[in-house]
């Protein structure tokens, strides 16, 4: 089922990307929005679905539905089986070492706070210190602030550029041996910097810190070996992946997880349970209490089974060449003002127009089909810092093309010839 | 199927390039923050009264072209209003953006011009923010407002 290793085989050449192809996968690229053909240009908010994914949900809610785990009866098995082969797929994607290293979570938000709650609350106190960037989105800043209220630990940022990439020097300055834990997003969800994470890694590492690497933003875009990286813990959620929401993975080292309590009580994450006292699964169901999102958990296997197929190498260069088209077609615009130009960046394009206001701009986008995101993208810190409220933000998919990124061109000049 | 220029109108771009009553009154006796935290829309309004009288109204802050007009249009029609005629205006706008109510467009004068914002629901809130600032103003509340 798992075609990672044999889809390095295609080649490489974005040339030979199909882009027509793919987009026949995704029923909702033929939608009408406001009258217009659909450009879906929010893919960071979340991505759309393919078929592939689509017809997954429905065969198991009309064929098998059933709960896992606990059914001696065929769906429950034949449920229980394609679950489990989900988070073989799963572990397969990251190149984790083992499905014990797997957890399902509704997503990579639910997954931070499992660990700033589990891995944090009882190891950290008042001397302790938790390095985040300036690049974050709330999802990987509010935990580590209720953690340190918790726990009189202390909250360090590691400060950005100009051009929206990280100061490394400054990291280095703020890593010592208090350091407990370095938060990072691989990708920046607001201006799509790629961050240097396997630097930051080792460097958190010589001074005895656990890393968590956000990769939310990066699945889609990248391939990711969480072994080769070293990190301790790596989250993403499903539904940017072209999978459902309300679904997301916790990869950890085992030995850290082992040593870890659990987040939430429950079914499924006991061994035993008497009136007084409760032991616990074995990994990973001690970290999956109740029911969970099985449809989810399958919707996700068939979505990695389709970049998988697809080869995230060829789609990310493919990508690279939308961004490089959009960007110079938006430099032709006055008054355009691109927010993150790191030189090593994925395909999302941050823009204000002088005197537009970026609420504006979206709504008017939307009038030609066109959407995009508008506002402050949870990042809010980010905005501060360059002294902004909001952004417009175009992100592309593999299923973007020239044409829909003219159509953004020519919205936004619209944009302008309403305000005059 | 609707026009953009039916929501951003003539007198709304206007109103959100030269923003009318712009600025901090020195001699304001209410003031009263509005901020919308999912936008990011935050204004202060400023008010000089005269018992029961706006004789004066002012504003800033920083927004979408909606909401700087609909402030700056509101302050426009508030002045030497009574505190129950703002009230009765409050609702009346109120009804005009959120409801198919048939508006009283002569007393409501160029704020008939926000009408747009009905059809689009995520932007009512940029509108309705200076109202609802001004209507907890009227209330004597002085606990800065947020729209969700």
């Amino acid at each position: 089922m798992n075609n990672q290793n044999t889809a390095k085989s295609v080649n490489s050449d974005s040339s030979t990307f199909d882009v027509e192809k793919i987009r026949a996968d995704f029923p909702i690229l033929q939608e009408q929005v406001n009258g217009k053909p659909l450009v879906y240009l929010d893919n960071a908010a979340t991505s759309q679905k393919p078929n592939q994914v689509i017809e997954t949900l429905d065969k198991y809610y009309r064929e098998y539905n059933s709960n896992i785990h606990r059914g001696v009866h065929t769906l429950s098995e034949t449920a229980t089986a394609v679950y489990e082969t989900a988070r073989e797929k799963v572990k397969s994607f990251v190149n984790a070492n083992s499905t014990k290293e797997i957890i399902f979570v509704r997503g990579a938000t639910e997954a931070i706070n499992l660990v700033a709650q589990s891995f944090g609350r009882d190891s950290l106190g008042p001397e302790d210190e938790i390095i985040i960037t300036e690049l974050e989105h709330h999802s990987n800043i509010v935990p580590w602030q209720l953690l340190c209220e918790q726990t009189g630990a202390k909250l360090h940022y590691i400060p950005i550029n100009d051009a929206g990439e990280l100061i490394l020097e400054e990291y280095e300055k703020l890593l010592n041996k208090k350091t407990s834990i370095v938060a990072v997003g691989h990708i920046s969800n607001a201006l799509g910097t790629i961050n240097p994470i396997k630097d930051i890694i080792d460097k958190a590492h010589a001074v005895g810190a656990k890393v968590l690497v956000d990769g939310a933003q990066a699945v889609p875009h990248t391939k990711v070996d969480v072994q080769q990286l070293g990190c301790d813990f790596y989250v993403f959620s499903g539904h940017k992946l072209f999978g459902p929401t309300g679904i997301g993975v916790l990869y950890g080292r085992e030995a850290l997880l082992d040593a870890m309590p659990p987040y939430q009580g429950g079914g499924d994450m006991i061994q035993t349970v008497s009136m007084t006292k409760s032991t616990f699964n074995a990994l990973p169901h001690k970290f999956e209490a109740g029911t969970p999102h099985i449809a989810g958990v399958i919707g996700l296997g068939a979505a990695i089974d389709y970049v998988n197929e697809l080869d995230l190498d060829v789609t990310a260069q493919y990508e690279n060449e939308l961004l490089d088209y959009a960007n110079e077609q938006a430099a032709q615009i006055a008054n355009l003002l691109f927010v993150g130009t790191a030189k090593n960046k994925t395909s999302i394009l941050s823009f204000t127009l002088d005197r537009i206001h970026p609420h504006d701009i979206g709504t008017i986008l939307d009038g030609e089909g066109v959407a995009i995101r508008a506002g402050h993208h949870c990042a809010m810190p980010v905005m501060e810092r360059f002294g902004i409220p909001a952004t417009a933000r175009a992100s592309f998919a593999f299923y973007n093309t020239r044409e829909e990124v003219d159509a953004l061109i020519q919205a936004i000049d619209k944009c302008i010839n309403v305000f005059g | 199927m609707f026009d953009i220029k039916d929501l951003y109108q003539e007198v709304i771009v206007d109103h959100n390039r030269s923003p009318r009553n712009f600025g901090k009154l020195d001699d304001a006796d209410k003031t009263l923050e509005g901020y919308n935290p999912l936008c990011g829309d935050k204004l202060t309004l400023y008010l000089k009264t005269d018992g029961d009288t706006i004789n004066d109204i002012s504003f800033d802050g920083s927004g979408c072209a909606i909401s700087v007009a609909s402030a700056s249009l509101m302050t426009d029609a508030m002045k030497g209003k009574s505190m129950q005629e703002a009230e009765s205006l409050f609702n009346d706008f109120h009804d005009l953006i959120t409801t198919d109510k048939e508006a009283d467009l002569e007393e409501l004068g160029k704020l008939a011009a926000l009408a747009g914002v009905k059809a689009y629901p995520a932007r009512v809130k940029c509108a309705s923010l200076c109202w609802h600032t001004l209507h907890s103003v009227i209330e004597g509340s002085d606990t800065p407002v947020k729209t969700e």
